[in-house]
């Protein structure tokens, strides 16, 4: 198999796999049996599926999630999203390069039917959320059917290696995100009232009450009398000269290839958006062996977790606020990027900009609800409800719990007698969902003597694994609250169990141990990447809680505890001046320099808004001068939007123009969304493949 | 009081906005109001595209002749690129009634100078190649029938009535028609009163409801059918295709690949769905995707990209309702278009003008008494 698959990883296992041929325009290659096309591709250094009919340029991987056509590919005659589609042996598999031609198969075909079925509840979405949902439904033997476009359950659980914050007693803090996964999806599995139907998009809801489902390659009608969206969010993309070349494509996408399919696709990045999910990007890159070259943020500091940023920071990556990115460059794929500072109104500072070599620019400025099934639904007078991030975008762990809360009012509405919905429940999901707070501290304590915890976490958020699991109950939770700081109580002492260590969701604590020597006490420090970069014996640089270098210190022991795979704790002597201040292991110590200024000036109208039909931000800045103020007509001068994915992607970044050109948005008439929301063939309408499938 | 002028359109649509072209071109000051933000948001946008000069009924054969010629020759006269395509329309037949049927309107057909004929199955095959040949006699092919992007075209229209003098006013809805002493005198909004010697009726769908704001019934009653429209793929056909056999709730069915590639299709319920529901149904997909993957089996790997429904204005014998009301001096009748205003539409604003500023020419006649509010209405047109 090729050098881009991940052989080995820190966190997850590798699984064993069929390995089978097919064939990428006309060359032989290998895949794993049941992968998706796409990844078998990019682990075959393939980046670019095909060349736009409008303006030949290339098309890179850019959701990874179904909801774009941007990796269309034509598989055995028929065009198909290889993102979303699982690899067979013999696939007969060829770029798009243009317009793909209808093949000409002529014979008659036999139609169907398409079958229809009533169930009491729909959801769409198997993750965090419907996960939840779901539970609560089958605890209650509520005929339910939950359904998730892929092979399996979970959602963007799947792409977590992270320890997930929140609360240990109901939201599974401490846990790899997709262990939760697993334990939800496995719960589920003993309620018999909850069928489950992964490979199964939802493509359209109808004024009749009906849903259109595509499961696998058939299509069938759903009647729920109770529909829950479930389906989470999709990333926002920015507007910026370069914005689509292959290599620019969302954090979340780039998790999936990495840490779901395992497929290392690229060597070198840089992050644009310094929330949770830019910041747990680059976390995994590195776990993934890929160098993050920096992390570009437009505010004076990042928006996701400091425990996140100082974990990367820790590891040697750079994080540049107050940068945005200019220009991505490159012909047929990204091969460097210019980033600038910006000044208090937002503007580049001329003479700042910075271009960095890189193969990747992962794009992660936040998330936006698929809400359109929701409010299609709403219009259309189902009976609809939403959980999640489809309602609201925050943690999974928050995602939870509104799961469960819908969940239930759903079982009410359906006339069960659920008795009252426990209020902490929505108490817990508010909290859950609180942005970080200010920055504080609470001190350690002043004494170098026994042992103990220092914990570097010096911000208010959700999170609390390291008080539940300290068996002398010393570690306090400030004002007794989830969001509180935690503090140790040296009263209570410390016996040295290193579980606040391996549990802690932020790498934020470590142990000081004064007893062997207490001039040189052992520090033990949490690390969740390549084990050989540890090995004892070795010397490794030690950072502080802002990735200042302490020193090099040698290695003296590395430390698993089942209770917490996939982090080991390294042991070194360090000196006593020092040792509280330790945080973490430099692991990327290679610092890129910056190669020059890119010579030419980007034009920012150069900038495609909607990908699919490729509609530049001058274009639609010219329509939007020219007096247009509805995005309906906007669509029919520009066709922005009229692509294949219905304006997900650029209906916030038209928006946005409009903003830039004064237009309060109230003037602004929004496009009127229709099904599909997924492009089905016509042979799936017409029932084609027979009646063999209930 | 807000404002004089001397035609007021009421509706910015498939009639509405061309009849604006030809009005502002005229020197004639006019006004078109709408209730939607923009050009062509109600049943406009939710034409197919298809232009066909080849129907049955002369005034409407005299009409779409004339809606071609604006159509083909926009972009060359203001530059605007509209997607003219003159793929041609064509009716396959399988059926040895409907075969007749068509043979027997050739004659008139021809008469109004159409370049149509009837060609063998071969022929039709040629034309759409991997159509299903199993009892295919043949079917008509007429080669001048064309289509153009609706969106493109209302707003080009809209765009060269804006440059040659005429006022568009949207999301404003007209409450009623003004009249004094029996005849028109302007109209009030929900914005205010604007006074005006003319009002044309354009409002499609909604034509009943305005002109009962003066007391009179002009019987346009809509029903509702839906279009979609696929991925784009390599052209590999050009002609509208419409095959007039019925199916399970369903009359005829037609289709066509755009300049762009993508397949757009709608079919004819039956029993018609009367009413202005606009929202899209389950019914609809299965419905004509048997119909369209057992007529031309490779469809049935294209992709279907959106789906909408649309209203078509129907009048009692399937012709428009064209001419001035005779109990309202000063009411002008464009309306009733039955599906077809997007290909009328032009056609027709060159009469309206002239109906308005007194000039009507002879030839305008045939089509003024074929779509004369006061006809008899008969049976259906053949083809309609």
């Amino acid at each position: 198999m090729s050098t881009r698959r991940i052989e080995h990883h820190p966190i997850l296992e590798v699984p064993v796999r069929k390995e089978v041929t097919f064939n990428w325009n006309g060359a032989a290659v290998n895949g794993y049996e049941g992968e998706m096309l796409s990844s078998a591709l990019i682990s075959n250094g393939v980046d670019i599926f095909g060349h736009h009919p409008k303006d030949n340029s290339p098309q890179g991987i850019f959701c990874a999630n179904g909801q774009c056509a941007q990796c269309l590919v034509i598989c055995n005659g028929k065009p198909i999203k290889s993102c979303m589609t699982p690899l067979i042996e013999g696939m007969e598999v060829r770029s798009v390069e243009g317009l793909p031609e209808a093949p000409g198969e002529d014979a008659h075909v036999e139609t169907h039917d398409i079958p229809v079925s009533d169930v009491d509840v729909l959801v769409i979405g198997g993750g965090p959320a419907g996960l939840s949902a779901s539970l609560e439904l089958g605890k209650r033997g509520v005929s339910t059917l939950l359904i998730d476009d892929k092979d399996r359950l979970g959602g963007k659980l799947v792409l977590q290696t992270h320890k997930f914050f929140g609360s240990v007693k109901d939201s599974f803090a401490g846990t790899r995100g997709y262990h939760i996964g697993e334990i939800l999806a496995h719960e589920l599995s003993g309620h018999d009232s909850v069928k489950v139907w992964t490979g199964t998009t939802a493509v359209g809801v109808f004024s009749d009450g009906l849903v259109g489902l595509m499961k696998g390659d058939r299509y069938h009608l759903i009647r729920p009398k109770k529909l829950l969206v479930a389906a989470g969010a999709r990333e926002r993309m920015l507007s910026f000269p370069g914005n689509t070349l292959p290599g620019v494509y969302g954090a979340g996408a780039f998790q999936t290839i990495v840490n779901r399919d395992l497929v290392r696709c690229s060597e070198r990045i840089l992050i644009i958006g310094g929330g949770n999910v830019g910041l747990i990007a680059g976390y995994h890159a590195i776990q993934a062996g890929i160098e993050v070259v920096g992390l570009v943020e437009a505010l004076p500091q990042v928006g996701g977790y400091k425990v996140h940023a100082d974990k990367l920071s820790r590891l040697g990556v750079p994080i540049w606020t107050g940068h945005t990115i200019v220009a991505a460059h490159g012909d047929e794929r990204v091969e460097s990027v210019t980033i600038a500072k910006l000044d208090d109104s937002w503007k580049v500072i001329k003479g700042t900009e910075r271009r960095f070599e890189v193969d990747t620019v992962l794009i992660a400025v936040g998330l936006a609800e698929v809400d359109e099934f929701f409010h299609k639904a709403r219009e259309f007078n189902i009976d609809v409800f939403s959980a999640g991030d489809s309602q609201e975008i925050a943690e999974a762990s928050a995602a939870m719990f509104s799961g469960r809360i819908e969940g239930l009012k759903i079982a009410r509405s359906l006339g069960l007698d659920i008795g009252e919905i426990p209020p902490e429940w929505n108490e817990k999901m508010e909290i859950l969902r609180s942005k970080p707070g200010p920055i504080k501290k609470i001190e350690a304590p002043d004494d170098e003597q026994g042992v103990m915890p220092v914990i570097h976490c010096d911000q208010e958020i959700p999170c609390n694994p390291c008080s539940s699991v300290c068996p002398k109950g010393s570690i306090n939770m400030e004002g007794g609250t989830i969001t509180g700081l935690p503090w140790f109580d040296s009263e209570k002492g410390c016996i040295g169990c290193l579980s606040c260590v391996g549990i802690c969701p932020g790498l934020a604590i470590t142990l000081v141990d004064y007893r062997d020597d207490p001039d040189r006490p052992t520090v033990t420090l949490p690390y969740e990447v390549w084990r050989d970069e540890v090995e004892v014996g070795k010397e490794v640089p030690v950072l502080d809680e802002d990735g200042g270098v302490l020193g090099r210190y040698r290695v003296d022991r590395v430390v698993s505890d089942p209770r917490f795979p996939g982090t080991l704790m390294v042991q070194l002597k360090m000196e006593k001046g020092v040792a509280k201040k330790a945080a973490g292991v430099w692991l990327q110590e290679t610092v890129r320099d910056p190669s020059g200024l890119y010579e030419k000036e980007p034009l920012p109208d150069e900038a495609i808004i909607c990908r699919c039909e490729r509609i530049t931000a001058g274009e639609i800045r010219e329509a939007i001068r020219g007096g247009i103020r509805d995005m309906n007509h906007l669509k029919a001068v520009t066709r922005a939007g009229m692509g294949s994915c219905g304006s997900k992607t650029c209906r916030p970044m038209i928006q946005r123009i409009f903003r830039e050109e004064g237009i309060d948005l109230g003037e602004v008439t929004d496009r009127t969304d229709r099904p599909l929301f997924v492009e089905v063939p016509l042979g799936a309408f017409a029932g084609v493949g027979g009646d063999d499938d209930g | 009081m807000m404002g004089e002028y001397d035609v007021i359109i009421v509706g910015a649509g498939s009639v509405g906005a061309p009849t604006a072209v030809s009005l502002a071109e005229a020197g004639i000051k006019t006004l078109v109001i709408d209730k939607r933000p923009s050009p062509g948001q109600g049943e406009n946008k939710h034409a197919i595209g298809g232009i066909r000069a080849t129907h049955s009924d002369p005034a409407k054969i005299t009409t779409c002749k004339r809606s071609i010629e604006i159509f083909s020759s926009w972009e060359g006269r203001h530059g605007d690129d509209i997607e003219w395509t003159d793929g041609g329309y064509t009716f396959p037949v399988y059926r040895e009634a409907d075969e007749s049927a068509l043979r027997s309107i050739l004659p008139i057909q021809k008469e109004f100078g159409l370049n149509i004929d009837f060609v063998g199955p071969d022929r039709i095959a040629e034309i759409v190649p991997g159509i299903d040949r199993h009892d295919l006699r043949g079917g008509t092919f007429s080669p001048d029938d064309g289509s153009a992007s609706p969106l493109l075209a209302i707003s080009a229209f809209h765009e060269q009535a804006v440059r040659s003098g005429c006022k568009f006013n949207f999301k404003e809805r007209v409450e009623r028609i003004i009249t004094e002493k029996g005849e028109v005198a302007g109209v009030r909004t929900d914005k205010g009163e604007y006074r005006s010697p003319v009002v044309i009726d354009a409002a499609g769908p909604y034509s009943r409801e305005l002109c009962s704001t003066i007391g009179i019934d002009i019987p346009v009653r809509p029903d509702s059918h839906e279009g979609a429209i696929t991925e784009p793929v390599e052209r590999f056909f050009s002609p509208m295709v419409v095959d007039l056999r019925p199916g399970p709730g369903s009359k005829n069915f037609y289709f066509y690949q755009n300049q762009r590639g993508q397949i757009v299709f709608c079919i004819t319920p039956d029993p018609p769905i009367y009413g202005t529901d606009g929202r899209e149904t389950s019914v609809f997909l299965p419905q004509v995707a048997k119909r369209l993957v057992g007529l031309l089996p490779r469809l049935k790997n294209i992709r279907v990209r959106r789906v909408w429904r649309g209203l078509y204005p129907m009048s009692p014998d399937g012709s428009p309702l064209v001419g001035w009301n005779e109990e309202v001096k000063g009411l002008l009748h464009a309306t009733g278009m039955c599906g077809q205003g997007f290909m009328i539409g032009p056609g027709l604003s060159g009469v309206l003008a002239r109906m308005v500023s007194e000039r009507q020419q002879p030839e305008d006649s045939v089509i003024l008494d074929g779509f004369s509010p006061y006809r008899k209405f008969g049976g259906d047109e053949a083809l309609r």
